[in-house]
């Protein structure tokens, strides 16, 4: 059937992942020539990522600019450390990070980028194009999707028309146990909450 | 082979009325165009209707189709098929040109779908609330959203039934990742009927004009699979964030920028939880209903899930 020309630039899917899987992937690709072509990030479980969204407390932020603002902050959820940079082209993340007070719940929506280190180690970290700040609730919502969005690519893997798949086990190597692990992990960080009472009502970070 | 012969089946039947047209001819010519010429199947029945349309020296809006489906207003997914509808008229609108002779709602259980009804066709006119089976009417895509076009062929009915319209929203969940550009306090074009947004104050159809105020929102919520955009109007707006027209000119003024409104709206929503309900307008979904997804993190099943992996 006829779909309509106007849907032919669509918006890229904002992945789920949580911070341990995210900093595993190295890999990156485009899918045309196309000098404009989306770059995407290959995640591990076999998914490509070209945005993402997350949910973590901004533990630390820096402005390690040092003619103009860099601001970078370190996000954390139950696996693992986000690494977001803001400056003069994120105006929104870059003016969030200024405001904000660590520890706060945040929620980041924005770009993979891929850099390499002088010891030829490829370090990835994330470009924000907005960071809001929630609360746990949200926060929780977050880690029980990402859950369920992890399983769904572990569940995947396997399908011989994964093409991600195929491309991560070239890449990454064929085990990806250590994920499954990585989403008990994440959810038993829940169930620990749970049994300490209920922190999900307490309000994220105090006013000043 | 059926498949063409299917096909010139259909065709031959639509010419019954004009021209002296057997099955095996069109098929033949078909076949020519499909198998010889390796035109891919829709193009060649175009084409052969078209040469009989000329041979007859007739429109093809006045060629019945032989044996057309009835089908349910949601169904319809293609542009150009012809159908049969068992329709209620929900809503009249006013025509915008002397050539539409009607022009508003039919509704089924299914949902509602826009019918335009041409001058030119002589068809009678519908009544509000009545309902109808309409035979032969053709469907029509613009940007995504289907409507119905009433023709000379169609076929009037009506019938002593009440039908329930259903509605046909959908439902989107999940993390609403963006508020974009054209949301907060905007300006809307003032002469009657417009109501385009005002980009600068100008209006793509009346240029420079002096613009209405008013309060929406397009965002993009994003489950992880897949992005719906959704416009939220004023009221919705208004229940979303607390803000309501007053509140947010008298934040523009205060600021001396209307952007205020959308990045205050910005910092509100943006990374929390939605399902956004209501009937949807292209690639949009107008929230009619909506809610925060707030409750506690359902996390015992998938946690089950991941420990039998």
């Amino acid at each position: 059937m006829s779909q309509s020309n106007t849907q032919s630039i669509r918006r890229e899917v904002a992945r789920r992942v949580f911070a341990d899987e995210f900093n595993d992937a190295s890999y990156t690709f485009k899918e045309s020539d196309d000098e404009r072509a989306p770059v995407y990030l290959l995640l591990p479980t076999g998914e490509q990522a070209n945005r993402v969204f997350f949910i973590g407390t901004l533990t630390e932020k820096d402005d390690v600019g040092e003619d103009s603002e860099w601001w970078r902050g370190r996000i954390v959820d139950p696996t693992g450390t986000f690494f977001v940079y803001a400056g003069q082209y994120q105006p929104e993340a870059a003016s969030a990070l200024r405001e904000l007070d660590a520890p706060a719940y945040v929620a980041v929506v924005g770009k993979p980028r891929t850099y390499e280190t002088d010891d030829g180690d490829i370090n990835v970290s994330i470009r924000p194009e907005s960071i809001t700040e929630v609360d746990s609730v949200t926060r929780d919502q977050w880690v029980v999707e990402t859950a369920e969005r992890t399983l769904d690519r572990i569940d995947r893997f396997d399908d011989e028309a994964n093409e991600y798949a195929r491309m991560a086990r070239e890449q990454y190597g064929e085990d990806i146990s250590a994920y499954t692990q990585t989403v008990i992990t994440a959810l038993e960080s829940l169930e620990a909450d749970d049994e300490l009472g209920s922190p999900t009502t307490v309000e994220s970070s105090p006013q000043p | 082979m059926t498949d063409l012969r299917t096909h010139a089946a259909e065709i031959a039947a639509q010419f019954s009325d004009h021209l002296d047209v057997s099955e095996d001819e069109v098929e033949t010519k078909l076949n020519t165009l499909v198998s010889e010429y390796k035109v891919p199947v829709d193009e060649a029945k175009r084409s052969v209707t078209n040469s009989y349309l000329a041979e007859a020296g007739i429109e093809r809006d006045e060629i019945g189709r032989g044996g057309t489906e009835e089908v349910l207003v949601n169904d319809i997914d293609a542009d150009e098929q012809w159908v049969d509808l068992r329709v209620k008229l929900v809503d009249l609108w006013e025509p915008r040109s002397d050539s539409i002779s009607q022009v508003g709602l039919l509704g089924d259980e299914s949902g509602t779908i826009k019918f335009v009804s041409f001058s030119t066709s002589e068809l009678e006119e519908l009544d509000e609330g009545e309902s109808y089976r309409l035979s032969n009417v053709v469907t029509d895509e613009y940007e995504g959203r289907y409507s119905v076009k009433l023709n000379r062929t169609t076929t009037i009915t009506e019938i002593d039934e009440e039908i329930e319209v259903g509605d046909n929203s959908d439902t989107v969940e999940g993390a609403l990742v963006d508020v974009q550009s054209g949301s907060g306090l905007i300006k809307r074009c003032p002469e009657e009927g417009c109501t385009r947004v005002l980009q600068n104050g100008r209006c793509a159809e009346h240029g420079e004009v002096d613009g209405e105020f008013d309060l929406r929102i397009k965002a993009v919520i994003d489950d992880g699979n897949a992005v719906h955009d959704v416009i939220f109007n004023r009221e919705a707006t208004e229940e979303l964030t607390g803000i309501d027209l007053e509140a947010a000119k008298t934040m523009a003024k205060d600021a001396l920028d209307t952007t205020v409104v959308a990045d205050e709206i910005r910092a509100d929503i943006v990374g929390r939880y939605y399902s956004v309900t209501g009937p949807t307008l292209g690639r949009y979904v107008l929230a009619d209903a909506f809610a925060e997804l707030d409750g506690p993190a359902e996390y015992e099943n998938v946690l089950i899930k991941a420990r039998s992996i």
